[in-house]
């Protein structure tokens, strides 16, 4: 088949959805590639370039179109490209299909076959080809980038002989990809970074990027794996909670990097004016969903702007764009591996297998026929978190009522066990002569003594405690020797075997204690 | 020597032992309480020998030369191994001098009941002591006597068994006669009803065939329990011999005795309860032996367990940064405790850090691991029990797991319907590596299957304990 990638024509738009690169490795599936002439100009990208790689310059557009059997694009078609698209093409690229309903009519009129890069289900085998991600992942380097560019301080804390620098507070707002990029970049550079996420499971990774999650307390948190990973919209109540938590934090930021984004609908308003207006002057907004509206009330799509007590809020939509030559390799890559799915044979030939979850999520047009909304993987996205076991966490008042509460069955317990000892004694005491109950004190006492004792015992010498007390359990001869006295032959004969096999307990019990204190030895 | 310098001298003798007690909550400080011990027990036995009442002194002396040699000579032969078997060996003596003594104060209450007053008058010691008693005295005093022996009874026999068992002389598994504890029960029973017949003057017939009966107890008592209940079962008889050496004391009035045999008896009942509680079990059911029934089928264990030469452990050891080592009683059956001190050696003269984690049922005796570790001169500081470490799994390189596998079973955690439910475990599998050295793929002493051999960061060492760390100690350099 050929492949080819023509020059995007949107405003501003600087990548191309094939690189020399991705064009040796399509060439390796079998397949011919073809790019329009100064298609890469504008990511650093000469013709020369793709020539050396073995891609075929054409000269116009409708010179591609006309000799290509797939065309890979990166922005979605403009309505004359997609005049151009006969029934034998395929076109890859972006497609929103959900926002274009115009566009995906039109290019069904053309009966073209259509694959939205933008619909890659999200699964791990798929991964590859997520160009979603890549793109998002540079948005949110880039993001902290502009915010550098913009905010007239260092990122990193310094003590210096010319004073002393704190460190710049980051809240990345959204910890998708580009919100994890964000905070892997702003922590890399120094900056002390907090990120909110409305899925209470992904708080793991954010701190593995190095940043505080802000905990936000509220009972029925959402399960984001229902939703294959992408946050749901949120319930009143949560918003509004959400809302004071950033307010309480707004004074404080020197940088905000919205990243919020539900799927299929506007951004949600996050960051309010009064929250602007709130942090102080030189302070920057970075906002990554401006192109659907924006998190920040404050967001011009496209647009830097200036508040009027000095923040500047930054609403550009085309961070990939402007990192062009990285993000051109990256989704070009993309392709290439969808590609390589869609030839199984490496034979050049392709092979549309709508039964495969991924390439059927991603085709939005086929055989004539809109394919779209694809139905659900068959496979989950994401295992279902499990219910956090988290203990929840105790104020200090419900601490010390279960402290005093505890104390209380403590002592009630206690008292229990005296008063019942108590009654028994005096029971006993009743009949008992005084001489029993003379030893009996003496008994109970040492019972007492014995059990203070030995819980201080430490762990690791239980084995010598057995010896030693199994040794003074040896004491037993004493009754053995009081018996010696007797005129029995018979009592004299037992009392001497007692007191041989007692000293036998003796001498062996403290010997081999000795032996074994003596191996424990310090470091 | 009169009474009342005795009695001083016991009082001193209480408090040394105390002391030596006391002094075991450190190791430094154990050293030194031994002695309080072996003092104490010198004074106590020196006052009772020169004391009144003491006759056929030259039959005392033999007795004491033959057990200072014959102790002495057990005492330094024994190996560290085998200190579980000595101390149950040493329990049955304490048993045995009880029911020889009860027996004792039973033929000489006969023989003084059987004497005129004037002849009463001229006792001295145990004899003067009885003459004195009056009838509700006596009766007491018969209480007590049966007490002793039977206490002493069960001590004897049951720490024999033990001792066979620990030394591998009877079979370690639970056994029991038909009619299982309906036997104990029954020869209970019959020792009740006997010590009621002997408290009515039926002779001295009873107190023998309830000694009989007691010693059945002891027996069959100890031969239900399995190998792995042995440390509760130690404690339990350690205790038992206290409890017996107080009863005696109650017998003959002597209020050393009575303290002693308390404190030797509180300090088991406490090592039992700990025992038990670190299986999580309750002490009935080990007394009882055997695992509770289980309540559902066991988890099913998914993948195999992947075995692992020495190269290749001790590659991972020679990358490792901290290493945890968990002990169990493989590791003293192979005897490999000096091995294993030698590749902790080595370890740390090449910086890496290296820990001992300690289940507190780890081996067959309370605290076995330590005293073996020592012996194989482990400093006792990177000793740590199961609370202090547990923690630092996650963080831990590789742990090597020598010889154990209840206490490191996950299944005690993760499966509800296994017999070790909710016992605490050493959690080793949160460690980067695990390295299990194991003679085969047994299960452990309850008989269960541990699903840790089968998780992903495992491997298994397969052989000899010691052959294996003998192999490994090469290729650490």
């Amino acid at each position: 088949m050929k492949i080819g990638a023509p020059k995007e024509i949107f405003q501003g738009e600087n990548r191309v959805a094939m690189t020399p690169d991705s064009a040796l490795q399509l060439q390796k599936l079998g397949h011919q590639c073809f790019v329009e002439k100064g298609a890469g100009l504008a990511a650093g990208l000469s013709d020369a370039a793709y020539e050396a790689a073995g891609v075929t310059v054409v000269k116009s557009a409708a010179d591609l179109f006309k000799s290509v059997d797939v065309v890979a694009k990166v922005r979605p078609p403009e309505l004359a490209e997609a005049k151009r698209l006969t029934k034998d093409h395929t076109l890859i690229s972006f497609f929103y299909p959900a926002q274009n309903k115009d566009l995906l009519e039109a290019c069904n009129k053309q009966g073209a076959t259509v694959i939205a890069m933008d619909m890659v289900p999200r699964i791990s085998r798929a991964q590859k080809m997520d160009a979603l991600s890549s793109m998002a992942n540079i948005a949110g380097y880039r993001a902290v980038i502009e915010a550098g560019n913009n905010f007239g301080r260092f990122f990193t804390g310094q003590v210096t002989a010319a004073g002393k620098v704190p460190p710049a507070k980051v809240l990345v707002i959204g910890a998708g990809v580009a919100g994890l990029a964000a905070i892997g970049t702003a922590t890399s550079l120094g900056a002390v970074v907090h990120a909110f996420d409305v899925r209470p499971e992904v708080a793991e990774q954010i701190e593995s990027m190095g940043a505080n999650f802000v905990f936000l307390e509220f009972e029925a948190t959402q399960d984001g794996a229902a939703t294959g990973g992408y946050a749901a919209p949120s319930s009143p109540e949560f918003r509004e909670k959400q809302l004071a938590k950033f307010r309480e934090l707004a004074p404080e930021m020197d940088i905000v990097i919205s990243t919020a984004l539900i799927p299929g609908r506007d951004a949600p308003k996050l960051w309010l004016a009064d929250m602007v207006a709130m942090m102080k002057p030189g302070s920057v907004v970075i906002d990554l969903a401006a192109e659907r509206g924006g998190n920040c009330d404050l967001t011009v799509p496209d647009q830097k702007v200036v508040s009027p007590n000095g923040v500047t809020i930054i609403g550009y939509t085309d961070f990939p764009s402007r990192m062009a030559a990285q993000s051109s390799t990256l989704y070009s890559t993309n392709i290439r591996h969808m590609m390589t799915d869609l030839t199984p044979k490496k034979d050049g030939v392709i092979h549309h297998n709508m039964d495969d979850d991924v390439i059927r999520g991603a085709t939005v047009i086929h055989a004539g026929a809109i394919t779209f909304p694809p139905p659900p993987p068959k496979i989950a996205a994401i295992a279902a978190a499990k219910p956090k076991e988290k203990a929840k966490e105790l104020t200090a008042e419900e601490k010390r009522a279960l402290e005093t509460a505890a104390f209380r069955a403590q002592t009630r317990s206690q008292v229990m066990l005296l008063a019942l000892g108590t009654v028994l004694m005096m029971l006993v005491g009743a009949y008992a002569p005084a001489a029993f109950m003379a030893h009996l004190i003496v008994f109970a006492l040492s019972c007492f003594v014995g059990f203070q004792v030995i819980w201080k015992v430490s762990h690791s010498l239980h084995t010598p405690l057995m010896a030693i007390t199994n040794a003074i359990s040896g004491i037993i001869v004493l009754g053995a020797l009081l018996q010696m006295g007797s005129n029995n032959w018979l009592v004299v004969i037992l009392a001497a075997i007692s007191v041989l096999i007692a000293s036998i307990n003796i001498v062996g019990g403290f010997l081999v204690t000795r032996r074994m204190l003596a191996m424990f030895q310090k470091s | 020597m009169s009474i009342g310098i005795v009695q001083a001298a016991y009082i001193s003798a209480a408090i040394l032992f105390i002391l030596a007690l006391g002094g075991l909550s450190g190791q430094e400080s154990a050293k030194r309480a031994v002695w309080y011990g072996i003092v104490g027990m010198a004074v106590a036995v020196g006052a009772t020998v020169f004391g009144p009442g003491m006759g056929h002194l030259w039959l005392v002396i033999i007795g004491f030369a033959v057990a200072a040699v014959v102790g002495w000579q057990v005492a330094m032969r024994v190996q560290m191994t085998e200190m579980p078997q000595l101390v149950a060996a040493l329990h049955s003596f304490v048993g045995l001098a009880a029911v020889l003594i009860g027996y004792n104060a039973d033929l000489e209450l006969a023989r003084v009941q059987g004497l005129d007053e004037a002849a009463k008058a001229a006792l001295t010691g145990f004899g003067a002591v009885l003459a004195h008693k009056e009838a509700v005295e006596i009766a007491i005093l018969r209480v007590e006597v049966f007490l002793g022996v039977f206490i002493g009874a069960v001590t004897f026999t049951g720490s024999i068994i033990a001792f066979g068992k620990l030394a591998g002389k009877v079979d370690g598994k639970a056994k029991k006669l038909p009619g299982g504890h309906l036997l104990n029960a029954a020869a209970a029973i019959g020792s009740v009803v006997l010590g009621v017949m002997y408290f009515n003057d039926a002779g001295i017939w009873t107190l023998i065939l309830m000694t009989v009966l007691a010693f059945f107890i002891g027996y069959h008592l100890i031969m239900g329990i399995g190998g792995a209940d042995m440390p509760v079962v130690v404690s339990m008889l350690n205790s038992y011999s206290g409890w017996a050496a107080a009863a005696i004391g109650f017998t003959l009035g002597n209020d050393l005795l009575i303290v002693t045999g308390a404190l030797v008896g509180s300090s088991g009942a406490i090592l039992s309860y700990i025992m038990c509680k670190a299986m999580n079990r309750s002490f009935i059911s080990v007394i009882l032996g055997g695992f509770g029934a289980t309540t559902g089928p066991a988890m099913e264990i998914a993948g195999e367990q992947i075995a692992i030469d020495a190269e290749g452990v001790a590659a991972a050891l020679n990358d490792a940064d901290s290493i945890i080592i968990i002990p169990g009683y493989g590791m003293a059956v192979a005897q490999a405790q000096q091995s294993v001190s030698e590749l902790t050696k080595r370890l740390r003269a090449k910086g890496k850090t290296v820990r001992f984690a300690i289940h507190p049922v780890a081996g067959r005796l309370p605290g076995h691991m330590n005293v073996l570790l020592a012996e194989a001169k482990v400093p006792y500081d990177i000793v740590l029990e199961m609370d202090e470490i547990n923690e630092d799994f996650p963080t831990t390189d590789v742990a090597i797991v020598i010889g154990s596998n209840d206490i490191v079973n996950p299944a005690a955690q993760e499966d509800p319907n296994s017999p070790i439910a909710g016992m605490p475990v050493l959690e080793c599998w949160k460690a980067k590596q695990v390295f299990v050295s194991k003679r085969g793929q047994g299960t452990g002493y309850s008989g269960i299957e541990n699903p840790l051999f089968y998780k992903e960061n495992t491997r298994m060492f397969y052989g000899d304990a010691k052959k294996s760390l003998d192999a490994l100690l090469p290729m650490i350099a």
